[in-house]
């Protein structure tokens, strides 16, 4: 067995829908305190259900070895290394957990009166002034559920801005190493995109850029450090040479881990970023979310942010709805609360010192991984490595093994594999990002395994394609999946049974 | 480590950045914290907000009992510290789940497919008009004034950039429930969608069926939404809509001050292509047993950037499967006793009291009072939290509280806002 992996035990699991049996139950109810009513008499007939067709019916304990049984199949953090670059896998304080469940807090109507959720808004106040001290911005909203979400609200903020100004313009312009959610964003409110050609290093074409900006222009969308892990070293540049025109620039802060503590966004120029509390503030991905996509702003925008906004009056603080410039509402109520209270959490337990020193470790595990991965794996871009590093498989292509592959083969190792195949700027990219949280051991594990990988592949390329070897699920047939969709569980029919 | 970067000191790691945009102070941000201290200061927090009241709210955030198991399986570290399961080897326990998610919201729902989840059910609502745009190739949304105000509002400002002109549709003043004339003047054939609520934000049940007939006659679709999801226990699925939209809110997360919840979007399958965010399909391993992966993601912003159906990209996936682990507990059968015992209570509590609407209700109604806020007041001194005013919303029902009773809500405190409205 390869790497941190030996063989283990590991059930097979039935569909909720096919261990389930007629009656079988694992709740309890308290008797009603009051008359049963009648449905039928106080609905009618026609809007009542007689039952919900083959929902499962199971016992407790099959509950819980169901969900147990099937979170072996997964991998975490709370396991090892989650270099997915871009994606900021750090550990998750267990702390932010309990304070998300505080009873004051958990169980708080967003519509109980103000006088009765002073605690509540105080939170956000916190969270909304470390966010802008942090990022060196004027204000900031935690309405947006998610980074692609913030990038919608910041779009629509700067629309609003420049419809003040009389004119909307036409088109944002977007690096071809952008995150998909960026032109993706930018269609959805209303804005052509322009891409553009990053040069030699990588890096935005401020050349490039000056021919292309015009009174058309509403804004560039930005991600610092990029997405191949590199400083924008012409960003001064690049938002002077906007701002000359009237555009705005957008920030894609996804990867402000590296940022946090050393250099401010709002102090090189930027008008409007979103911060992905689930990366860069340690919320828990949950396997695809909930996040927060906090935006934070310069004061130019402010005016322009989604209501309500928290105000402080006198001694208390109050929801101000009365917001004329307001785009409006992104999200019902204030926003993904829970996932608020977890960040600030975090903000606490590290203070200004220690996030500062997370953001350092961040950069010394990747450039630690870098160091040692590059006699291996190609660089196509060799500029100084912030948070994360982007090799490419071109090396390995050669004997036919593409970056999902080694991926695949990484998983043999024990470890979740890099970001693969993006940012498009790389031909067959390989994105590891290793955060702050992990130790000497498990980065020369990784490296190791890494390594491990690229001999394999020079001696027996077939081996690595056919990864991974020790999992219990190997390699998964994607293409079938997408070909012929099967989206849900159906009853097996009568045909199928007795064929059975 | 340092020593192999050949670096003297950590600094050295960011030399290479403008000066100009260095910070040279440190943030001003407290040092570091205890765990202990950082629990005692959110337990603060929250005894200054209402710890200890009844709770008559609803109106798009639900009180119901969690039942333990979904804090339990949501805290497993393989569950909640995983990424989005792009690697399907290595996340099947995801996948799986979320495979069972899409399952029960078709079977909730009445609908062939349902995505992995949407951020909540109020940023559902323009994702549902803007499918059903693509769909029709139409232009234009109609909206009845009975969908929750504030998911009104999100639907505003995403159509108000996309230039997509949004009518609202009245309601019957009487009933409480949409005005079917009013629908049937606004809807022509430049008309993508009508979008609806049932329960709707007074409560009350819509006409389902006549709206989705008067709809489709003019080639537009059915988009229908729920705030609250228990209603789905009981109620008749919605098999007339097109797209189904919602809040997952009351299946196992507590209100926690407006979030995170979860959205959904279902719909039928020959409109799969257009369903934004992410899908799970079933499909076989190298060695011919069953597995899941993610699937149909030529519909996405990492493959289709600007073309793509949405820019949605990480959802609220532990929050769906919290809902999944809610509907295993209750099962079938505990669905629906779950709904029945709502609609009890809720009926227990509006017997004798003034209604406004006399649309048949589920879990919320509305009353009418002289002053809802001295309502209001009377009952927060005996540690209740009353109904919503919703003058604020609708100046015409400026006289009107919205009550909500769950399973949780208690005879004792039913009978004081009785006493109290009375
Ligand atoms: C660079 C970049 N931008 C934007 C996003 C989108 O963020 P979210 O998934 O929170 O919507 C991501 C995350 O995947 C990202 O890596």
């Amino acid at each position: 067995m390869p790497g941190k992996t030996r063989n283990h035990i590991s059930q097979n699991e039935a569909l909720l829908f096919e261990m389930s049996s007629p009656g079988k139950k694992g709740y309890q109810l308290p008797d009603l305190d009051v008359p049963a009513v009648d449905p039928v008499a106080a609905l009618g007939a026609a809007n009542t259900r007689d039952e919900i067709t083959d929902f499962p019916e199971v016992s407790e304990v099959e509950v819980i070895r169901h969900f147990t049984r099937l979170s072996t199949w997964n991998y975490g953090i709370d396991l090892g290394l989650f270099p997915l670059g871009s994606c900021t896998m750090k550990y998750n304080p267990r702390v932010n957990e309990t304070v998300a469940r505080t009873e004051g807090l958990a169980w708080a109507h967003p519509y109980q009166p103000e006088s009765l959720s002073q605690g509540a808004l105080k939170v956000v106040v916190e969270l909304e002034n470390a966010l802008a001290e942090i990022t060196g911005m004027d204000a900031v909203t935690l309405q947006p559920a998610a980074g692609a979400h913030g990038e919608l609200t910041g779009v629509q903020l700067i629309r609003a801005l420049l419809e003040s100004r009389g004119n909307p313009r036409k088109k944002i312009i977007i690096p071809d190493s952008a995150h998909g959610t960026n032109p993706a964003t930018a269609a959805l409110a209303g804005y052509a995109v322009e891409n553009i050609k990053s040069n030699g290093k990588g890096l935005v074409d401020v050349e490039a850029l000056a021919k292309i900006v015009n009174e058309d222009t509403a804004a560039l969308m930005v991600t610092n450090p990029n997405t191949i892990g590199v400083f924008e070293e012409d960003i001064v540049k690049v938002t002077s040479l906007m701002h000359s025109k009237g555009a705005l620039v957008y920030m894609d802060g996804a990867n402000m881990n590296a940022l946090v503590g050393i250099t401010r966004p709002g102090d090189f120029g930027i008008d409007v970023m979103h911060l992905n509390l689930h990366k860069t503030f340690s919320t828990p991905h949950g396997g695809g979310g909930p996040g927060a996509g906090a935006v934070a702003v310069k004061a130019h925008l402010e005016p322009f942010l989604p209501i309500p906004r928290v105000v402080r009056a006198g001694d208390l603080l109050k929801l101000d709805f009365n917001r004329p410039q307001s785009i409006g509402r992104v999200r019902a109520f204030l926003g993904n609360y829970g996932v608020l209270i977890r960040a600030l959490a975090y903000i606490m337990a590290h203070g200004g010192p220690g996030l500062r020193n997370a953001t350092l470790d961040a950069l010394l595990n990747a450039n630690y991984i870098r160091k040692a991965l590059e006699p291996h794996y190609d660089m196509p871009y060799t500029s100084p490595s912030m948070h994360e590093c982007v090799f490419s498989d071109d090396r390995q292509a050669a004997k036919g093994v593409k970056t999902t592959d080694i991926a695949k083969r990484l998983i043999d190792y024990g470890f979740h594999p890099y970001t693969v195949a993006f940012p498009l700027i790389v031909h067959g990219a390989l994105m590891i990002e290793p955060t702050e949280t992990e130790s000497k051991p498990e980065l020369d594990a990784f490296i190791e395994a890494m390594i491990a990988i690229a001999g394999e592949i020079d001696k027996d390329p077939q081996f690595v394609l056919k990864a991974p070897h020790h999992t219990r699920t190997p390699r998964v047939d994607e293409t079938t999946a997408a070909r012929k969709p099967i989206l849900r569980w159906k009853p097996p029919t009568a045909v199928n049974k007795a064929a059975d | 480590m340092l020593a192999t970067l050949g670096l003297d000191s950590i600094e050295r790691l960011y030399a290479h950045l403008p000066q100009e945009v260095l910070l040279n102070r440190p943030l001003n941000i407290a040092p570091g914290k205890s765990e202990y201290e950082i629990i005692d200061w959110f337990r603060a927090r929250g005894e200054e907000n209402a710890v200890g009241y009844a709770c008559f709210l609803g109106a798009g955030a639900y009180y119901h009992y969690r039942p333990v198991m979904c804090d339990v399986v949501v805290s497993r570290g393989e569950f909640l510290t995983s990424y989005t399961p792009y690697q399907a080897e290595m996340a099947q326990g995801t996948l799986t789940t979320i495979f069972e998610f899409q399952t029960m919201i078709c079977q909730l729902t009445g609908m062939d497919v349902a995505n992995a989840s949407m951020y909540d059910g109020s940023s559902a609502i323009p994702e549902g008009a803007m499918m059903a745009m693509r769909v029709t190739g139409r232009h234009k949304v109609l909206v009845a004034r009975t969908v929750h105000p504030e998911y009104r509002e999100v639907l505003a400002t995403y159509s108000k950039y996309q230039g997509v002109p949004v009518e609202e549709v009245a309601y019957d003043a009487a009933s409480g429930k949409l005005d079917l004339d009013d629908l049937a003047a606004k809807l022509d054939t430049q008309t993508a969608a009508i979008i609806i609520q049932s329960p709707n934000f007074f409560g009350c049940l819509e006409d389902t069926a006549k709206i989705a007939a008067l709809a489709h006659a003019k080639g537009a679709l059915l988009v229908f939404s729920f705030t609250e999801a228990v209603s789905l226990g009981l109620l008749e699925p919605p098999r007339d809509a097109d797209i189904v939209v919602g809040e997952l809110q009351s299946f196992a997360h507590p209100p926690s001050y407006g979030g995170p919840y979860a959205g959904i979007i279902a719909t039928k399958e020959k409109f799969m292509r257009q369903l934004p965010g992410r899908l799970v399909g079933e499909t076989k391993d190298a060695n011919g047993n069953r597995a899941f992966c993610l699937t149909l993601s030529t519909r996405e912003q990492h493959i289709r950037r600007e073309k793509a159906t949405s820019n949605i990209c990480t959802n609220q996936a532990l929050i769906a499967l919290m809902a999944t682990v809610y509907l295993s507990v209750y099962g079938k059968e505990g669905l629906r006793e779950l709904a029945l015992q709502n609609l009890s209570k809720a009926h227990y509590l509006a017997d004798g009291l003034p209604l406004r609407f006399s649309g048949a209700f589920f879990n919320e109604f509305v009353v009418k009072a002289d002053s809802p806020e001295a309502v209001n007041d009377a009952l927060l001194k005996e540690k209740i939290v009353g109904g919503l005013p919703l003058g604020k919303y609708y100046p015409e029902l400026s006289g009107c509280l919205l009550l909500c009773a769950t399973e949780m809500s208690k005879r004792e405190h039913m009978d004081k806002v009785k006493g109290a409205i009375a």
